[in-house]
């Protein structure tokens, strides 16, 4: 019997195969991100599969990110600017001289099923969202409207008391329950955003929660962009849609969003040219990426804080002097520079640095001595006696990381032991919820940029506290806030409540975020934005000359 | 044979119930909730959330309820996954695996076979070294360090191949080499450890001095006996590699059924971990029956009691 060697089986079949690749794959020679950038198509790297695309219902990033290219709101994202607000559904807006009823003036616009997109449509939008039976997580962004707290948590019956009113088809008139002079920059935010009543009506009406209406059959949007394709867990495709109000403007064809949850899959996809856009980077590699493909490596600011919240129910934290002897003692700077690696800024306050308007605090900067010093005046002079505690993160090796920095840094300035230990999200999510820590890892991401999506959370019994402390001088301020005469005199509020915090320290700010990824060069009309909400009608693509011969 | 088969479905259903029952009450018992979320909820809203997937009720009374409906073929909806069932992801997802599976199959079968044939024939000489050399190599090289070496190799260096995503025949390459060469290598040794002891027997010896050809010795009556550990691997193997492979469809991308597993407990997404488990178990026992049979089949020394 003639015999082959196995070796050469191996060779000639990784060959072949190769081999079918290059004939079917590479055909044309052109590469992926190439053809695309010629068909006008965006190449999307966004997470994860989403866990739904209906407005109403979802919570996530990468949610977020296909719903603004198929729904748009009374507003749409600003191309450039995080304090504005561009003209979506809305045309114009005005508001009474103290911000608390606010008309909006609709332009004429359809529904991809044809309907034309009225302020009655926006009534029953919110009614929606609001309905306690719907049990949306994200309901109360919509507290702001007056009444809409009572009738979501089942106080209030009957919707007409809340404060939203279609005066005629054109024309909807919102009364809010404070001055609220950011109203347009809450708008934004997809929970305030309309679904079609009819599509909703006919796949089992307002308060399904498995209503059909949001299904790739049956959606129904009013955006830039229409539903094309969706393959579960492979890709969900986009197209422009004709019938949008502002198509003239829209440049891209298309964009496939990847769901591609694996940092590692997600960047060879990138560097094999089938991405035109990662949804993340693994922090180790920034800088190899920062010296081999600069032009690629996008390093933006991004409006959120990764902090850890400290359980002040258990000692020693119920001692302000501990809280305090944390949080000045870590060299924040060093940790970002040698740890975290991606650009983020030392957080020397709990608001992030960038809103405009507001001046970030410096009261939580690197002062080991008095670190030191508040700790002795605690009873733990050089960190004697402090009782065994522990930090608890989520399960992943970029918090661990963080953590362990975290722990050397302590045992460096204070001489205390600090544990570690992970949980899964699930459980972790929930011991947050219910104390079950001494502290734990935690970030915020601003829903709109206004120092109150950051400070309006640390009121006493605010659902995402999560930290046991209360303060009535706090919570004082934050109402003053609230109900304050002028935006000027809002922001000094709301900076006296952040000094409150900052004083009493319930919290160890580390760091303000970045968002770092891979944007290819061809991908125009791209800027950085705080919130990371890129208008994708204001982008383009433009192929390589160098490779347009291939 | 007839009441063999019988007497093992009927076992086989019982399992099933037993594996439905401790699934559903571990899922139960592990902390954390399907609707915890990030961002808090209202507890009002959250009680309307619970109730309308059933989660007001008592767990004894879920578990009947759930129970009931998974016997009338109706795994309910996802937890987390809007608009979706259990049924639908499956249904989804599985026929990627399977076609994944089948062509990792045939690959292992392809490679592993007439390799382990060939080393036990050959015996002691290079021809026998360097296969089982690679293929002990190939079992200690675990699938996601194959996996993106590959992906380097033929994606990134030579530009041949896409490394990601489930989109034609060219997407298939990498996932199914990966997953099955690590298999074949299994295959392999299996093969030449079960052809040795064939060769080994008396009757060989006897057709040996009868003069019978080497090739109508090894292929006709060795080959039969030769196979049946690998048989008995191919049951839980074909199992496992038809419901996909959570490592290989991460690093390429495949959107087969392995990444539900994983996602679908980490998300406490109850009804889904319920119904993959189901789906899982339930291959098992019909694969188990399969190679049950074959092996009876193939050794005279078998039979159905």
């Amino acid at each position: 019997m003639r015999s082959i060697p196995f070796s050469s089986y191996i060779v000639r079949f990784l060959f072949a195969f190769a081999m079918i690749g290059s004939l079917t794959a590479c055909g044309s020679g052109e590469r992926e991100t190439q053809r695309a950038a010629r068909d006008g198509i965006l190449l999307f790297g966004n997470g994860s599969e989403p866990k739904g695309i209906d407005p109403h219902l979802v919570t996530g990033v990468p949610e977020n990110k296909i719903i603004s290219a198929l729904v748009e709101g009374l507003v749409s994202y600003h191309p450039t600017s995080d304090l504005e607000s561009s003209p979506g559904m809305a045309e114009r807006w005005e508001s009474n001289a103290d911000f608390t009823v606010w008309t909006f003036y609709l332009r004429d616009a359809k529904w991809t099923n044809g309907d034309p997109v009225r302020a009655q449509d926006f009534v029953y939008s919110w009614q929606r969202i609001l309905s306690p039976e719907l049990g949306a997580e994200y309901a109360p962004m919509l507290y702001v409207i007056k009444n809409a707290e009572a009738f979501n948590t089942g106080g209030l019956k009957d919707f007409s008391q809340v404060g939203v009113k279609a005066l005629d088809d054109k024309t909807l008139q919102v009364t809010l329950g404070g001055s609220t002079s950011y109203f347009p920059l809450m708008l934004q935010h997809y929970s305030f955003f309309p679904v079609n009543p009819r599509a909703v009506e006919e796949h089992g009406g307002m308060t399904d929660r498995q209503s059909g209406w949001s299904t790739f059959d049956n959606y129904v949007g009013n955006g830039p962009f229409r539903l094309k394709q969706w393959v579960t867990n492979q890709v969900i495709e986009v197209e422009r849609n004709p019938d949008y109000w502002d198509a003239k403007t829209v440049k891209l064809n298309g964009i496939r969003f990847f769901p591609i949850d694996n940092i590692n899959a997600e960047e060879t996809m990138f560097r094999n040219d089938r991405l035109h856009i990662t949804n993340q980077v693994f922090p180790d590699k920034i800088p190899v990426f920062a010296e081999k493909m600069p032009e690629q490596l996008r390093n933006d600011p991004y409006l959120g804080t990764y902090f850890y919240r400290i359980n002040v129910t258990r000692k020693p934290f119920n001692d302000p002097r501990v809280r305090r002897a944390l949080a000045l003692s870590l060299d924040k700077k060093l940790l970002v520079e040698k740890v975290t690696k991606g650009g983020q800024a030392p957080a020397t306050g709990y608001v992030p640095t960038g809103i405009p308007g507001y001046e970030a605090s410096t009261a939580v900067s690197f002062r080991p001595d008095e670190a030191r010093r508040l700790l002795a005046e605690a009873g733990y002079p050089g960190g004697k006696g402090f009782p065994k505690t522990e930090i608890m993160i989520n399960t992943s090796e970029a918090h661990r990381k963080v953590a362990e920095a975290v722990q050397e840094l302590w045992r460096r300035e204070l001489g205390i032991e600090i544990g570690i230990y992970n949980q899964e999200w699930k459980v972790y999510l929930d011991n947050q919820s219910s104390l079950n820590f001494d502290l734990s890892r935690s970030g915020w991401i601003a829903d709109y940029a206004h120092p109150s999506t950051f400070v309006d959370m640390f009121t006493t019994g605010n659902g995402n506290n999560d930290t046991g402390w209360s303060s009535a001088r706090y919570d004082a301020l934050i109402e003053a806030a609230r109900r304050a005469g002028s935006e000027e005199e809002r922001v000094r509020l709301m900076h006296d409540a952040e000094e409150v915090l900052l004083n009493e320290m319930p919290i160890v700010p580390i760091y303000w975020y970045t968002r770092v990824y891979l944007l290819d060069t061809k991908v125009k009309g791209w800027y950085p934005k705080l919130l990371d909400n890129h208008p994708y009608k204001h982008v383009w693509l433009e192929p390589d000359a160098s490779e347009a011969g291939k | 044979m007839l009441k063999f088969v019988i007497a093992r479905l009927l076992q086989g259903i019982l399992v099933l119930l037993a594996i439905y029952a401790v699934t559903f009450f571990l899922v139960a018992a592990t902390p954390g909730s399907p609707f915890s979320t990030e961002r808090a909820i209202a507890p009002e809203i959250l009680a309307q959330i619970e109730a309308f997937y059933g989660y007001d009720k008592p767990t004894s009374e879920r578990f009947f309820t759930s129970l009931t409906n998974v016997l009338q073929g109706e795994f309910g909806p996802s937890a987390v996954y809007a608009n979706r069932t259990v049924t639908q992801i499956i249904a989804e997802s599985f026929p990627v695996s399977l076609l994944l599976g089948s062509l990792a199959l045939l690959v292992a079968l392809g490679i592993g076979i007439p390799a382990g044939i060939l080393a036990a024939v050959k015996r002691n000489t290079w021809l026998d070294y360097i296969p089982m050399s690679v293929s002990m190599a190939g079992i200690c090289l675990p699938t996601f360090v194959m996996g993106p070496l590959l992906a380097l190799l033929f994606g990134l260096i030579l530009n041949w191949l896409p490394v990601g995503g489930w989109f034609g025949p060219e997407f298939w390459i990498l996932p199914t080499a990966t997953l099955g060469l690590y298999y074949a290598a299994y295959f392999a040794r299996l093969t030449r450890g079960g052809m040795l002891e064939m060769l080994n027997q008396d009757f060989v010896r006897t057709a040996r001095a009868k003069g019978v050809p080497e090739t109508t010795i090894v292929l006709k009556h060795c080959l039969k006996g030769g196979l049946i550990p690998a048989i008995t691997f191919l049951g839980p193997a074909l199992a496992g590699i038809i419901s996909g492979s959570f490592v290989v469809e991460t690093i390429f991308q495949v959107p087969g059924l392995g990444q539900w597993f994983v996602r679908a407990a980490l998300n406490r997404d109850d009804f889904l971990v319920l119904g993959l488990t189901v789906l899982f178990a339930t291959l098992i026992v019909i694969m188990n029956l399969l190679v049950d049979i074959a092996q009876v089949a193939l050794n005279p020394r078998l039979k159905y009691d």
